[in-house]
């Protein structure tokens, strides 16, 4: 009973091929399967980004001690669907000096990568849309490319709040990459592969890799850089509203405007998916069935990324900058050589001696990064 | 899947040609440095379809390409730096326009 | 021949199409940003045309390196050294027919090269991985690993040192 809904997604999918195969061809049959799983990535997508603005919205309302939408439907929920129908009939305006190629090619663009990583995320067992032998790899490649088009998109506006937006937004994604792919070298480390499926299977039994001294701090670097990834706050200076209007979308409206939208949404469902992959123990878990175990440990990441926009105040440029370089990225680096000392050693010894490396070295880089306020100066002898 | 090495060969010196034809014909120097691009994956993919292509060593071709795509970048933001440090002391980047060394 | 033989010999041939329509107008659009978008396309075909061909590591580096990192660089430059709002100044030399000289030349020799040699090739038993190519860099490319990283550390210094306002 509990295999079988563990395993209900395969099943139905299954049960459509049985369906089908005494009527179509062979060759068919195999175009058929293909297609069922791109279709239900192509769905499941923008069904998760919407009922995601539902919850943050929600979320958020209840944090600033009001309702949220709850006016169509149920609980409100309609309201993602009537939004949809708003953005559909808004008029699409192209500003006159606006590069019309670059404008027009920017949304499109962004949202080919947010889909296109959902094949490498394993949402179950059994459950993954392609086991690709460089899964991982093939997410930080696909995602690194959208910092291109959300820069095409700002350029083609010719405006200066979008460029700025997109400056900040390459600067930015640019800076928190390195770090981001730093912190899953560890996990890499230890499993020895790439493959997403791997990982998830190497963390067998209530292993996962979050609770090893390496594995909290590679998770905590992973999810804070993740958060910077996808512009959410307090990172999302790219388009911050109180000071450049709507950064890189400035100029756009309706779908377009959608589109972007879409992508940040479907973006920060995929990084907190593989952050459950990576360091959450993906499906792994005990009585309930896998989908629902990674379906829950990422709207418990979700929810902490709405937290933080709920209670946290932007950063800084700077502070940004300071951030990524003067603190991520060295903690990153002391972490690959914890995971290594951890794999070369035997069982108490390698948490004891992983765990003092990390405390000390977390210590270190803050106080290295301390504000040091000169001391207020006194005047001894002004007053006489 | 079986693509005759020939194919591939001749599609890749094509595209070295188009590379060619732009790092001639461009005044920009930005837009020769986006031709050179081209041309150094035109000879990445002829390693690709060596190392496939032949028994011997196969992870050699890759390797030659990743070192290819290291010093791409290398030339990239030296290439680059390079422009801009002339772009703030002549105010141009146009290639007939910088003659600086003619006389 | 299957059908996913068929289908993947089509779609490579149609990358190849692809790519060489991306490169063309690559290097003769006018506008410079158009011609780093197209630059991407280009690139990204390669990519595809890596993973094609099983090298599916380097098609994941191409597209981390050329086109997450590369082209940030290339659209940097472009961007600041375009002068926003003049009408595009022409990007070619007036006697570009001149240049087909040399394209022509180069191009006769390399593809009657190609055409005339017999090429005598055979599968690879092994299929190369990440593993084995991480193998290979630690052991018989070592010395060349070692020196690419010190080009790597010198060009970052150099460009540093270069692009810095005083």
């Amino acid at each position: 009973m509990l295999n079988t809904i563990d395993q209900i997604f395969i099943k139905a999918k299954q049960i459509i091929l049985d369906i089908l195969s005494p009527f179509l061809p062979e060759w068919m049959m195999i175009l058929i399967s293909i297609f069922i799983v791109i279709v239900t990535l192509c769905v499941f997508g923008p069904v998760v980004m919407m009922y995601l603005t539902l919850l943050e919205r929600k979320f958020i309302g209840r944090m600033q001690n009001r309702y949220g939408p709850n006016r169509c439907g149920i609980f409100g929920l309609l309201q993602p669907l009537s939004d949809g129908i708003k953005m559909f009939t808004k008029e699409d305006i192209v500003p006159q000096k606006a590069d019309p190629f670059a404008h027009f090619l920017g949304p499109i663009t962004v949202i080919i990568p947010s889909l296109l990583v959902f094949s490498v995320i394993p949402f179950g067992r059994n459950m993954i849309p392609s086991d690709l032998s460089i899964g991982i790899l093939f997410f930080f490649a696909v995602a690194s490319t959208s910092t291109l088009w959300i820069f095409t998109a700002a350029w083609g506006s010719r405006n200066k709040f979008s460029l700025l937006g997109g400056m900040r937004a390459v600067a930015q994604m640019v800076s928190y990459e390195i770090p981001m792919l730093l912190s899953i070298v560890p996990a890499l480390l230890v499993v020895g592969s790439f493959s997403t499926v791997a990982i998830v299977n190497a963390q067998e039994g209530l292993q996962w890799f979050v609770f090893t001294p390496w594995g909290l701090v590679g998770f905590i670097l992973f999810f804070l850089t993740g958060v910077a990834e996808v512009n959410r706050c307090p990172f999302d200076l790219p388009e911050g509203e109180s000071e450049i209007i709507a950064g890189f979308h400035t100029e756009y409206s309706g779908m377009k405007f959608a589109l972007f939208y879409m992508a940040e949404y479907m973006n920060a469902f995929s990084v907190s998916a593989l952050v459950t992959t990576v360091y959450l123990g993906g499906w792994q878990g005990p009585i309930l069935p896998s989908w629902l175990w990674f379906f829950a440990k990422t709207f418990v990441l979700i929810s902490i990324m709405m937290w933080f926009r709920g209670t946290f105040p932007r950063m800084r440029v700077d502070q940004l900058m300071g951030f990524a370089w003067r603190g991520l990225l060295p903690l990153a680096f002391i972490n690959l050589l914890a995971a290594a000392l951890w794999v070369h050693l035997s069982f108490p010894l390698n948490d004891i001696l992983s765990f003092c490396i990390l405390t000390v070295s977390v210590l270190m880089i803050y106080v290295a990064n301390r504000k040091v306020a000169p001391k207020k100066r006194i005047y001894k002898y002004a007053y006489e | 899947m079986h693509i005759p090495i020939d194919h591939i060969l001749v599609f890749t010196s094509i595209l070295f040609l188009i590379g060619l034809y732009g790092a001639l014909s461009r005044r920009n120097a930005v837009g020769i440095l986006i031709s050179i691009e081209i041309m150094l994956n035109a000879v990445n993919v002829n390693f690709i379809a060596f190392s496939r292509s032949f028994a011997s060593s196969p992870e050699s071709g890759q390797i030659f390409v990743m070192f290819a795509i290291v010093l791409a970048a290398a030339t990239a933001a030296v290439g680059l730096a390079i422009v801009l440090n002339i772009y703030r002391n002549q105010k141009t980047i146009y290639t007939d326009e910088i003659h600086l060394l003619k006389w | 021949m299957t059908l996913f033989q068929f289908l993947a010999t089509t779609a490579f041939y149609a990358a190849m199409l692809g790519i060489l329509i991306a490169a063309a107008l690559c290097v003769t659009v006018r506008n410079l940003f158009h011609s780093a978008v197209f630059l991407a396309f280009t690139l990204i075909g390669i990519a595809m045309l890596y993973f094609f061909l099983q090298a599916e590591f380097i098609a994941a580096m191409q597209i981390l390196l050329y086109v997450g990192a590369i082209m940030t660089l290339i659209v940097f430059a472009v961007m600041l050294t375009s002068r926003m709002g003049n009408p595009a100044v022409p990007q070619s030399f007036k006697n570009k027919k001149i240049v087909f000289l040399p394209l022509g030349l180069v191009g006769f020799i390399l593809i009657s090269a190609i055409l005339k040699t017999p090429w005598e090739t055979s599968e690879p038993q092994t299929a190369v991985n990440a593993v084995t190519l991480g193998k290979a860099l630690m052991n018989q490319y070592v010395f060349p690993f070692e020196v690419v990283s010190l080009v790597l550390l010198v060009a970052l210094i150099g460009a540093i040192v270069i692009a810095r306002s005083e």
